[in-house]
Formats: C-alpha cells, structure tokens, sequence
C-alpha cells in the first residue's frame, strides 16, 4: 500500500542542479519520483518503470517523437510520452506523471493522487 | 490412491520401447504400473539410428539410451516366446509373466530376399551392435565388400564397409539409389558422389547367387545380367520388416503388410495389448522411421494413463548425411499428388540437386528433394501444405543467395523468440500499415526485449516490398555513416549543433547515443563533458552495466585475461566489501553485480587504487582480448598469444565503436583461445600471425574469415588499426563487423583492397585517426574520481543524497546476493499476447 499522499508541494532541488535533458530521481513522501529538465520546461513522473518493475526512469533519455517530448526506458528502451505518461510503443502501459513547478530556484513536486 | 497396482509388460527395448517406458514413468506419478521389460539383446537400448558412428569411432557406449530405472525390471537377454491371452501371461525360456497391459515393441528384422547363399559365413545384416561387431572381426584381412540394397541403410553400410578398408560394390534392383527418398534425378546425383568416394554401384540388377570361395565363406555376387562382383563380405541391406510373430501366434489380427494390426490409439483387438514402433501397423500401415514411433510411444503412454491421445499421422520427412552428401526429402517427394508440378534445380558445379512438387496452382509447397545442399531444408519442410516462402529458384539457390535471409522464412517461424512473434505475426502487421521497425515493435513487440531479430525485421520489410529509408531517426535523415563523415568533416562537437543544423527536433533514444558514440570515436573529450552527458545511455552514463533490478555491475579491465595475485586479491576484497556478487565472465575478466549507483564511484575508487581501469564492458567499445596461454608455458604455442593480446587491449581499450568490439587471441592453430568467434581474432603461426576478422557469438554464430596471413607484429597492427577504424567510419548504428563486411558491396575483397592495397587512398586518414585514439586515451573512471562535478551526478536520490534506493534488495543463492525477484507492478506485462488479427499472407 502506498503512503496515504497529501497535496503538498515538496521542494526537491535546485533548478540548477538539473542537467538539462537529463533526470534524478527523487524521494517525496517515500514516493520515487524521476524529475526531467527539458528545453520545454520540467517534467515528474513515477521513477518506477512500469514494464520492468525497476526504478530507473529517471536514467531513462528524453527526446521527441513527432513534436511530443517524451522518455525512454533504460531498461528495454519502451518511449513514454511525457505530457500525458502514455506508452507510444505498448498500448495500455502508462506512467504516472506528477505536477512539478519551479518557485524561488528550486524545484517542487506534489504526488498526484492515485487515478 | 487406493487403486491397485497394475502389472504392465512390454516386449522389446529398442529406441522406441525404451521410449515409452521413459514416457510412461514420467507421467505415472501415481506409481499405477509396475512395469517389466523382456529384451532379446544383452544391451540395454541404443540409439540405432546413430549404429554407423561406431565405424567412424565413437564407442558404443556412447550410443546408450538407457537410463536406469528403479521401478523398471529389466530383463535383458531374455526374449518373449509366446503370449497366453487367455491367462493374460506373456512366456519366456527362464518363465512366465502375467499382465494386465501388454505392449509389443519388438521393431524389424532385416529382410533377407530369397536368394541362394545368404547363410554363407561372411554375409550379414545390419541391425544390431552384434551385427556391426561381427562385420568388423570378418573385415579384418579381406579386400573386397559388396551390400544388396542401395536404400539408406544399405548406403550407410557401404560407407562402414569402405570405411573397414573394403573395396565396395552397392547392388541395388531399382534403378537408382535411394529409391524410396529420391527422384531419378536426385539418384543420378548421389551416384556421382558415390562413385567419387570409391563405391562401385549396380543398379537396376537383381543379385541371382552369392558364391563361396576355397574357404567356405562368400566371395562373390552373381547378377542378373550375368555379371559377377566380388565380395568376401556381404551385407543384407534390402529392407526391414515388422516383427510379428508373437502377434501372429496369439491370433491378433495382422496388417496388410504384415504388422500388429492397431488403431490409432495404437491398440490392438485385444483390448489390453497394445504395439508401438516399427512392430506396429497403426491403421495398416508400418512405419520405418522413429519419429513416428516416437509418437506411437508417446499414444500408449498416455491411454494407459487414462488420457485419449491418437496417433497424428506420420511425417516421413527425412534429412541426414550419407557418406558426406546431405540428401533430404519431404512430403510428396516423389510428386504422385494429381496435377502436381516440379520444379527441379541442378547445379554440376555445386553438385546439387533439389526438386520442389508444387500444387496445380504452383502456390502451395507438396514436398521436394534435396541432394548436396540441403540447408533448405527447415524452411522448405516448415513450409509444405502452405505458400511458398518464395519463387521457387530464390528457395533452390544455393546457400549464401538472398534466399538464405529472413525472407525465406515460413509464417509458423519464430523471429523474435524473446515475446513468441513469429513471421505471420509480422507480415500481418506489415499489411495492417507497419512500415518501419518502430512500427513493428509496437504493434507486434518483435525486438522489444534483446533486440536481435531487429536486423530480420528490416528484411521482413524489404521482402514485403517496404521501401525504408537509411534515415537513422525521426530527427535525421542521414545514415550513421553520413552523419560521422558530417561531424568529422565540419568539426561539429555538439549535439545541439547538429540537430539545429542538419536534423530537427530534440532527438532521441536512437540518434543521442549515436552521436555520443561518433563524438567519442573521435576523440572529442570525455564522455560525461558537458552537454555529452545528456546523450549517453544510462550505461555509458554511470560507467556502469544496467541490470534487470536498477543495480549495476562493475567490469575492472584485466588485459588478455593476465592477472595478478594481488589483483585478484584486490576484486576479491572490493566484492566482499561491498557485498557485490561476483561472475567470472566469457572474455576472461571478472564482473561485480549488485552495485548502487551511490556505491560506483567508491568501489572505483578502490579499484583504481589496486591499479585497475575502466573495462569499457559497459560501452559499445573494445571489450577484452581474449587469449591462451601461448608459447611461455604451453607445449604447443608457438607465439607469445598473451604478450600480443595484452598490447592490443591497451592499445584499442576505450575506442568507441558502432557495436561492441571483441577480439582474442590464440598461441597455436589448436586456438584455445576461441579467437575466429570474435570481430577479430588472431592465430599464431609458426612465422608470425594470421588475422580473421568479422566474427562474433551471440544471436546469429559466425566465424571470422582469414583476412590476412603470416604477417609480422607490426604489420598485423597496422591491419587491425585500419580495419577497426574504417569499421568505426562507416558501419551503420549498431551493426556489428560481420554484418558490416556482409552488407559492403564486393565484401571481404572490397575490404582487402581498401585496408591493404589503400585502394581508396584512405589509409593514411585511417592510420592517423587510431594514433591519435592511442595517445588520446585516459582512463574514464580515474578522470570521474578526480572531477566533483561528474562524481555529483551518482546519487540515488538528488533530495536525499545519504539514503540509498530502497527497491535495491537481495536475497542469497549460492552463497552470494542477487535481486529479489518481485512481480512487474501490472502483473507481468511484458508476457502478454498481442491479439493482431488473423495473420495474413499476400501473394
């Protein structure tokens, strides 16, 4: 069972310490979270991959496919669309993404409730 | 169970007898019979149909099939004389045996034909162990052999006689050898073959008479055209019936042709007796093969078990090596389907022959005949009852044409066997719009898992007329090769720039670590400099080899597998510390498992300090020279293969490639060292070293080829230095060498002309970009330590940087940790079927 998840915003970092198109993974609220720095802004989404069952989305490489950003897995390469967390090579698979704002240089994410 | 114990008999262990007791011992957990075996021979079962490779020098022992069996009686030696099926009692000379099932699985005899002089001394069958024994000890001191039937026993036996030092004489009535399996075409093939072996052939003659000579034994065949052939030893090849008689004198109904008579279920009309093997006529009809006396076996195994199983028909398709040539024949082989139509192919220069029986239409395959080249034949004998794969020629060529490729494949083949997606799946999926292999993936998951059917996806494309582009990516409408030759040329460092100059978007997964790898060939800096980091997978990211549970293992470099006490000592400390799990690997190094990302730079930091450096195995890069231990210890090496390969990992270690790279090294032609299964491979010689490149393990096996011979130490560098960096140049993403020579117009020779004979004036570009590698190189995981700012990046958690990765966790198994293995969070995804449709195949 997972944590019971409030709504607050949990500061993760300074945007500065975020390579661009590059991730880190994160702890909020004992959630793993993989939080991206693109050129179109950041990105959260669950740090577990959901085909694999590894924790490792956040090594994953992002890019874009047909003008969506998006991430692949490190671990069998499956490409996530990162607006919306929808598997572009596996229909039905999706991750989870969460809000994530940048206020005052530093990087803040709040869990998105179970769907 | 309270059921009680039933008694069950069977008469005969041969092939198919041991068979299905195996089969029935494996599924009766319940222990419902207790089973008893009557065998004629003193030999447990043997595999017959291997019973010529003892003339060829395996030990017959080699050939036992017979596993012992507590809960078996076997009764060697002590064959069945009658069955009482009134009192259910089965007889022996030593006693008598109550059932309360009976199986007969007493095979064949060989036929003798009636002709005067078969009870000569010095004339035999070939049957048994005994048999061959007994040929042997006649052979010794005579000359001359002959064998009646030119069919596949009788040419197997023609071989052991040739090969017991005999002049050979094959008669044989029909008019062709091999009749049963062969056209008279394919016949006139194998005569030739025949011939050339040494084996004098009569055909289309009956043998009259077979005469004795001054000491009472054989010495010569009469014919019917008058002809006479001599033969001190004789063998009796000229077909095999099914032995019956128990049968016979119980009264059981007989076949046909001789036979126990039973139905599909393979019983016969006695309800509790049952025949399996060549014994047995299953609707009338024996079958020679054991295929299908497997499957007889396999019937009776699982009716007396309380199951319904029947026999499935026999497939009587055959393949096998007779006296060196390859000879298969499959499904309607001889075309007596109505309206059918041949197609034959025969090649004097290759000496093959094939013939394909087509239906009417010349659309569904019937079956067909292979002589000298039957590497065809999976995918033709996959095929028969279906379409035809391909045009008839393309299926008849040769080995090695276009044919060979995935193209050829029947719709039932497996092209990704990771996620079961066989070739219908694909073609389906083509129809449906798939035109790309992203496309493929997605909707079939072919190549999703290891990714090495992704090249026969590409051909699957190809063959259904697909154009695809050489683009590498949405974002780039170059080739690898054209975008090296760009970066090269123009000078351009970043991946930025180039995308904003000569492609689009923000890249990807494909085109980011391809340029990393193209930035590093060239030697552009360290890989995790500046915007470089964001490009590399998360292998070369963390320096590190990604494993299934988000750990990562850790590969020291041992150059030539050369290592030190100390060394060694050293690994063995750092795995202990860390409680790392540790797996000597095939490329003769030493790989540490289980390692968190938090973890890496402090195990590095150890292992720098013992004297070791980045083994690269987490790169597509050189790997390891593998190597024997060469002339300094070995009786047999005749170079210092370990001093070579040591000198060529330090010199290649870190060049970044399209693919990873592996080399070896052997001492002596015996190549211990396994060096033609790598990209390149060297084998010393007794005036220097023979170089093989293009070779490699894996997916699809291939031998490296000899590329050049007896070269000095200096010249074999200078070699492989060309070789490795024209690879580097112009292979495509993640081809490896083989497939690189495969797909280059004019191949090994093309290559020759440009590395040897500088054809392209490229050499000495080529020769300078691999000095420049040499001196260029620094260790990555001691410039890592040395750098905050890389070190920064390995973490587990960048808001918790003390906490490692719970998910992490291991459990014990042979004395080491490994992963817990847990359920995928959705139960288990990646086995899912994709439902795609009926499959659908386009003419």
């Amino acid at each position: 069972m997972r944590p019971v998840v409030t709504l607050d915003w949990t500061p993760v970092c300074p945007l500065d310490r975020l390579d661009p198109d590059r991730g880190v993974a994160a702890l909020v609220q004992d959630v793993q979270v993989a939080v991206f720095r693109t050129t179109d802004g950041l990105y959260a989404v669950d740090n577990l991959d959901p085909v694999g069952g590894a924790y490792v989305m956040s090594r994953g490489l992002v890019g874009s496919r047909g003008g969506v950003p998006t991430l692949a897995s490190p671990l069998h390469k499956q490409v996530y669309d990162l607006t919306t967390g929808r598997c572009l090579d596996l229909p039905g698979v999706t991750l989870r993404r969460h809000p994530v704002r940048c206020r005052d240089g530093l990087v803040e994410v709040r869990l998105r409730q179970e769907e | 169970m309270t059921e009680r114990v039933s008694r069950l008999v069977v008469v005969g262990n041969g092939m198919v007898g041991q068979r299905f007791v195996e089969a029935l011992r494996a599924r009766d957990t319940d222990g419902r019979w207790r089973v008893t075996v009557l065998a004629e021979e003193r030999r447990p079962a043997y595999d017959r149909v291997r019973l010529s490779a003892v003339f060829d020098g395996v030990d017959a022992g080699e050939l036992n099939l017979h596993t012992p069996d507590a809960g078996v009686d076997l009764r060697l030696g002590e064959p069945a004389t009658g069955v009482d099926r009134a009192r259910r009692v089965v007889t022996t000379a030593a006693g008598e045996y109550p059932y309360d099932a009976l199986v007969l699985a007493t095979g064949s005899y060989a036929f003798v034909p009636p002709v005067d002089g078969t009870d000569l001394p010095g004339v035999f069958v070939y049957r048994t162990l005994d048999d061959l024994s007994a040929i042997r000890e006649h052979a010794r001191g005579r000359r001359t052999g002959a064998v009646i039937g030119g069919g596949l026993l009788g040419l197997e036996a023609a071989n052991a006689l040739r090969l017991l030092g005999l002049a050979t004489s094959v008669v044989e009535f029909a008019p062709r050898l091999m009749p049963v399996q062969v056209d008279e075409a394919g016949g006139a093939m194998l005569r030739r073959y025949v011939e050339e072996l040494g084996v004098t052939p009569y055909l289309g003659v009956a043998t009259t008479a077979l005469r004795t000579g001054p000491d009472g034994t054989v010495a010569a065949l009469d014919l019917a055209d008058g002809r006479t052939v001599d033969a001190e030893l004789v063998v009796v090849a000229a077909g095999i019936r099914p032995r019956d008689e128990l049968a016979r004198v119980a009264g059981l109904p007989l076949g046909p042709r001789g036979g126990v008579l039973v139905d599909a279920s393979c019983r016969t009309a006695d309800e509790r007796i049952w025949a399996v093997g060549e014994c047995a006529a299953v609707d009338g009809v024996c079958h020679g093969l054991v295929a299908p006396g497997y499957a007889t076996a396999e019937v009776v195994a699982d009716r007396l078990l309380g199951g319904a199983a029947t026999f499935p028909g026999a497939d009587t398709a055959t393949k096998l090596k007779l006296l060196g040539v390859d000879v298969a024949s499959f499904g309607d082989a001889h075309g007596v389907t109505p309206g059918c139509l041949d197609v034959t192919y025969t090649d004097p220069a290759t000496r093959s022959y094939a013939k394909l029986v087509l239906s009417d239409d010349a659309r569904t395959l019937l079956g067909g005949v292979l002589v000298g080249d039957a590497s065809a034949y999976p995918t033709l004998r996959a095929s028969v009852g279906g379409p035809l794969p391909a045009p008839p020629l393309a299926l008849l060529a040769p080995a090695g044409g276009a044919g060979a490729g995935a193209g050829a494949l029947p719709g039932t083949a497996q092209v990704c066997s990771c996620n079961a997606v066989t070739r219908a799946d694909l073609d389906a999926a083509i129809a449906g719009g798939a035109t790309d292999v992203p496309a493929l993936k997605a909707c079939t998951r072919a190549g999703t898992s290891c990714g090495s059917c992704v090249p026969m996806l590409k051909q699957l494309l190809d063959a259904a007329g697909v154009r695809q582009s050489t683009a590498l990516c949405e974002h780039f409408d170059h080739s690898r090769q054209e975008l090296f030759d760009l970066i090269r040329v123009r000078g351009i460092s970043t991946f930025s720039r180039l995308v904003a100059e000569h492609g689009r978007g923000s890249g990807c997964d494909i085109c980011k670590p391809v340029v990393a790898s193209i930035l590093a060939s060239l030697g552009t800096g360290h890989v995790l400099d500046g915007e470089q980091a964001s490009l590399q997978d998360t292998n070369d990211h963390f320096l590190a080899n990604l494993q299934r549970d988000g750990s990562y293992s850790v590969v020291p470099r041992i150059p030539g597998g050369e290592i030190t006490p100390e060394k060694l000592i050293a690994i063995g400390e750092v795995a202990r510390d860390f409680r790392l799990y540790t797996k000597i690997t095939g490329g003769q190094r030493i790989d540490l498992f289980g390692a968190r990302v938090d973890q890496l730079p402090q195990i590095w930091r150890r292992l720098v300090d013992a004297g070791f450096e980045s083994g690269h195995a987490y790169g597509k890069a050189l790997r390891t020279v593998k190597s024997c231990v060469g002339d300094t210890w070995c009786r047999y090496g005749v170079q210092d293969s370990v001093g070579l390969a040591v000198a060529l990992e330090l010199r290649y270690r870190g060049l970044r490639a399209p693919h990873k790279l592996k080399s070896a090294v052997s001492g002596c032609a015996r190549e211990c060292a396994e060096a033609r299964s790598k990209d390149f491979g060297v084998i010393a010689t007794e005036t220097g070293w023979n170089l093989y490149v293009g070779g490699n393990g894996g997916f699809r096996p291939r031998h490296a080829d000899l590329f050049a011979t007896d070269l000095s130490t200096a010249e074999l560098v200078t070699l492989i230095d060309r070789f490795l960096m024209y690879y580097i140049r112009t292979a495509d993403r993640l081809q490896r060498t083989a497939a690189w020579i495969e797909a280059m117009d004019g191949g090994l020779d093309h290559l020759r002309s440009v590395l040897v004979d500088d054809s392209l004036g490229l050499c000495a570009d080529l020769d300078a970009a691999m000095a420049r590698h040499v001196t260029g190189y620094s260790d990555e995981w001691r410039d890592v330590l040395e750098d905050p700012d890389r070190l920064r990046r390995f973490t587990s958690f960048v808001n918790a940087p003390d906490v490692p990765d719970p998910s992490i966790t291991f459990t014990q198994e042979r004395g080491q940790p490994v992963p817990v293995r847990g359920t995928p969070p959705d139960g288990g995804h990646r086995r899912q079927p994709v439902v795609l449709g009926l499959p659908e195949v386009r003419r």
